[in-house]
This record gives structure tokens, C-alpha cells and sequence, in this order.
């Protein structure tokens, strides 16, 4: 079934055919497929979880998004605009894994950068920024250089500056990736109150257990291709198990063998 | 614009951070200072001698901040992955190496003003005069050889991965064309072809940094030079500085990130 009629109204993300390939740099040049006809929507305000193992192709769907790695075929649209062109990125939120930032800048003086980047207003800049610090619970150390930031602070941080745009799509690769059990929940709290004020979240992870509670659908993808798209729920109850067994399943991973 | 101007915002805000400018300068004034107060054969004119010892460690340290600091911009980026959430902003390429070169350009003319200075105070004490205009051009067309420099390092900064070997390159290429650039014509005469030739095409193909080094005029107090070919100078340093950028900016704008 067509996913724009399911929901009734244009997709925010929209992901056509899409196919990249990468040339290896063994003897040969030989071309490995990284991501192999692609198609998927988000629809707006929508939570939606990208799963796959690693080497799945997540992190490469992402790079073409944000127009990092050129698509070798096929096509990709965010707000009706193709990802090549940079204008597409003034509604968009980005955290990449595992991202320093600049070490010698303090948050407030990252989130003014970026908000320069973004032609806010001045007189819109301050309150922005205090307004991105205390959602991420960084008020109190914003005059601190980035380099006195622990992991988890570093990782707040990149969600304050994805955040200072005030987008439309926030696109968050791994986002609790290598934080600790308060890390994680706070960065998990962060993105339900985001789904709260209605944002559009297109995240991916490995942690399930956070994909279930927060997402409202999930696509999985195996070796670069689409295995499974669909609710949470519609999932859990096509494969009678829970959403990990469920994501074993797809991916062909047999736990007896 | 903006963007660079941010971009560029940033780059200089890194340099007073760091330590590297503070140590050369430190490192030129304790110089400079030991041999002021040394006195031999009671010359009258070795303080032409201090001036010229303070230039080339003036000329030295920014050589040493324009190549260091513009060698790291690209690959640190890269290496520290905020290159990401940068272009996942609506930046393109070509405004971040517009701001990279602006940063760094404006950096070095910050610490160019600061040795300069130093070097007018030093200059004053001794002389008890300070012809400004000789002083100026000198200051000038150093800063605009500067940007010739910024510009070459940040097109070896997207070139080669690491920040230490275009670093390196790039300052023997610097230190070949400041002290053989003005030689190679004369090399290419006693050449057979095709060498003669192609020293000949090097000899007009690379930018004359020397051209730019007029520390005589300040050492020896002479007269300022015309202002038509300072003027000229300028021009000269600006098109091959947009030349290198604009050769970074075609190799990096299809340069994959990952």
C-alpha cells in the first residue's frame, strides 16, 4: 500500500530507488553495494526508528541525506527538496555518532556559531541558546570549554546544536551510542519530548529495547536492503515476539544454530 | 559571506587559544631582547644588525603559524569529525574553505600586528625614529604573502591526509621559493632543452614570495617603495591566492567524506 495514502499527507522524507556504491581500494577496484534500491517516507511528526546491524547501511542512507556521499542511483527528497542541494539542510537537525566538537569553544559559543551558520536573527540567538541548554540539561557548564565536557555531556551538546535550528527533521545516527545508563535515559527523554512538541525524528540505533518505546515505526535493513518497514506493533505481531526476536528474525540470525 | 565570516570566526578564535602563537612570540622577544643588550666591537650600527636578527625570527614564526595553523584546518576537521554536523548545516564546501582561508589569514595579521609592534618598539628605543610608511609597506606586503601561503597550505591540506607531511612540503616549497625563486631564470639559460624550458615554465608559474620581503627597507630606514608596485603586489598575491583556493575548492567539493 502506498504509505502517502496510509497516511494521508506528504512525506517529510522521502527516499526513491536509492542505490550507492562504493569502489573498494583492493587490486581491481571491485564495487561493493552499500546501500541496494532503497525506498522509504517519514511523514511529519512522526518518531522512526532505522535498524540494521552493523555494515547494514544506516550510516550511508544518513551521509546521502545530508549530501556527505553522492547517491549512485536513484534519488532522495527531504521536504520536497533533493539532498544535493544545501538549501535542503536550513530545516534539518543533525547528531552524528561519536562527534567532538570543537575542543576550544565553550557550548555557548558552538550553538552561537552554528546559529550564525543558520542566519538566526541576533535578537532570536540568545534565547535560542538558553533555551537548546536546558532542554539538554546543559545550563550550568555552557561558559566550560568542550574539552572539560564528559562523553555524555559531549553527547548533550550534540543534540543542543542539532536542536538550535529549531528543525522540522532531526536525523540522529546512533544517538545513545557509548553513553552510560543515565546517558542513554536522558538522551531517550529528550527525543520523547521532542516527539511531544510534534518534531519528526529519523533516528537509528541498536539499542531495541529504546526503539520500541520510543518509535512509532521502524524500517530494518540487512546488507544494504530494506527487510522490514512498518509499526512497532504491526511488527511484534507478524513475527509473535518481541521487537528484537523480531529484528533476528529479519535479518535471518537464528539463535539455535 | 556569513558563513565564512563564522567559519572564519572560529579559526581565529582556535589560534589565540593555542599556545603555538604565544610560544614564538615569547621565543622572538627573548631573542631579540638578549641581543639587544649585547654590545660588540661598540658598533654604532649593529642595531641594524638586532633589526635584521628580529625580521627573519619575525619572518620565521609567521611562516611557522601561517603554514602550521592552515596545514590542520581540513584533515583536524576530518580527523575530530565536526566537519559532519558542520556541512549537515546548510553550508557548502566552498563557503568552508573561503572561512578556513579567511580565519587564518586574519589570524596571521593579528600576530603579525603583535611582532610588528614589537619590533616598532624595539625599533624606536634604539633609533629614536619610526618611518611608518617604510614600516607599513613592510608589514603589508608580508601579510599579503601570508595569504599566498595560507592558501597554498590549505590546497595540500585537502591534497594530503596528514596536517605534518603537507606541513612539511609546504614549507620546504616555501623556503625553495623565497631563497632559489629569483635564480631559476638564470638557471634556465645555461640549461639544454627541454630542461630550459621547463625550469623556464616553473620559474613563471610559481608565485615570487621574495618579492614580497622588503625587510631592507626597514632595516636600513631607506625610503618607502612606489606605491603603484606595492599596489601591484597585492594584485599579484590575490590571484594566486584565489588560484589555490579555488584548486582546493575543486578537489575538495567532490572529495568524498566518509
Amino acid at each position: 500500500m502506498d504509505q502517502a495514502n496510509l497516511f494521508g499527507m506528504e512525506p517529510i522524507l522521502k527516499i526513491e530507488d536509492l542505490v550507492v556504491e562504493y569502489r573498494t581500494r583492493e587490486f581491481g577496484q571491485r564495487v561493493r553495494i552499500a546501500v541496494n534500491r532503497l525506498s522509504l517516507e517519514v511523514f511529519p511528526g512522526e518518531v522512526f526508528g532505522f535498524l540494521g546491524p552493523n555494515g547494514a547501511g544506516k550510516t550511508t542512507t544518513m551521509n546521502v541525506l545530508l549530501g556527505f556521499v553522492p547517491a549512485t542511483r536513484g534519488a532522495a527528497y527531504v521536504f520536497n527538496v533533493n539532498v544535493r542541494d544545501p538549501i535542503a539542510r536550513q530545516r534539518i537537525g543533525y547528531l552524528p555518532e561519536l562527534t567532538y566538537y570543537y575542543k576550544f569553544l565553550t557550548a555557548e559559543e558552538l550553538l552561537r556559531f552554528y546559529a550564525r551558520i543558520f542566519r538566526i536573527p541576533r535578537a532570536e540567538v540568545g534565547p535560542r541558546v538558553d533555551e537548546v541548554l536546558k532542554l539538554v540539561e546543559l545550563d550550568a557548564a555552557r561558559k566550560r570549554p568542550i574539552k572539560t565536557y564528559s562523553k555524555g555531556m559531549q553527547q548533550r551538546v550534540g543534540l543542543a546544536q542539532a536542536l538550535i535550528n529549531n528543525p522540522d527533521l532531526l536525523i540522529l545516527d546512533e544517538p545513545t551510542s557509548g553513553l552510560d545508563p543515565i546517558g542513554r535515559m536522558k538522551v531517550r527523554e529528550i527525543i520523547q519530548r521532542l516527539k511531544q512538541t510534534g518534531k519528526t525524528v529519523f533516528f537509528s540505533s541498536h539499542e531495541l529495547g529504546e526503539v520500541e518505546t520510543v518509535c512509532d515505526r521502524v524500517a530494518i535493513l540487512y546488507q544494504g536492503e530494506l527487510k522490514a518497514i512498518g509499526r512497532v506493533s504491526e511488527l511484534v505481531e507478524k513475527y509473535e515476539c518481541n521487537l528484537e526476536q523480531a529484528f533476528l528474525k529479519v535479518v535471518g540470525y537464528n539463535s539455535e544454530r | 559571506m556569513n558563513n565564512a565570516l563564522a567559519v572564519a570566526s572560529v579559526v581565529v578564535k582556535e589560534l589565540y587559544r593555542r599556545k603555538d602563537f604565544y610560544v614564538l612570540f615569547v621565543l622572538t622577544a627573548v631573542i631579540t631582547l638578549l641581543m639587544g643588550a649585547l654590545n660588540f666591537f661598540n658598533d654604532d650600527k649593529i642595531v641594524r644588525y638586532l633589526k635584521e636578527i628580529c625580521l627573519l625570527l619575525i619572518w620565521i614564526s609567521a611562516l611557522v603559524i601561517a603554514v602550521g595553523t592552515s596545514a590542520r584546518q581540513i584533515p583536524s576537521e576530518r580527523e575530530n569529525r565536526t566537519v559532519f554536523p558542520l556541512l549537515a548545516k546548510p553550508i557548502t564546501r566552498g563557503q568552508l574553505i573561503a572561512g578556513k582561508f579567511l580565519g587564518c589569514w586574519l589570524a596571521c595579521g593579528l600576530a603579525l600586528i603583535v611582532f610588528y609592534l614589537f619590533f616598532g618598539v624595539i625599533s624606536v628605543s634604539r633609533e629614536h625614529q619610526l618611518p611608518m610608511a617604510s614600516y607599513f609597506q613592510a608589514l603589508w606586503l608580508h601579510w599579503w604573502m601570508l595569504g599566498v601561503v595560507v592558501a597554498m597550505a590549505l590546497l595540500g591540506s585537502v591534497l594530503f591526509a596528514a596536517p605534518s607531511s603537507n606541513a612539511t612540503i609546504c614549507l620546504l616549497l616555501i623556503l625553495g621559493i623565497l631563497l632559489l625563486g629569483r635564480h631559476l631564470n638564470k638557471v634556465a639559460v645555461q640549461l639544454a632543452e627541454p630542461m630550459s624550458t621547463v625550469v623556464y615554465v616553473v620559474y613563471f608559474a610559481v608565485p615570487h614570495l621574495e618579492l614580497f620581503d622588503v625587510r631592507d627597507l626597514v632595516v636600513h630606514n631607506w625610503d618607502p617603495i612606489n606605491w603603484l608596485i606595492c599596489v601591484g603586489a597585492t594584485f599579484y598575491a590575490a590571484a594566486y591566492a584565489v588560484f589555490f583556493l579555488f584548486a582546493a575548492w575543486l578537489v575538495f567539493r567532490r572529495q568524498p567524506l566518509v
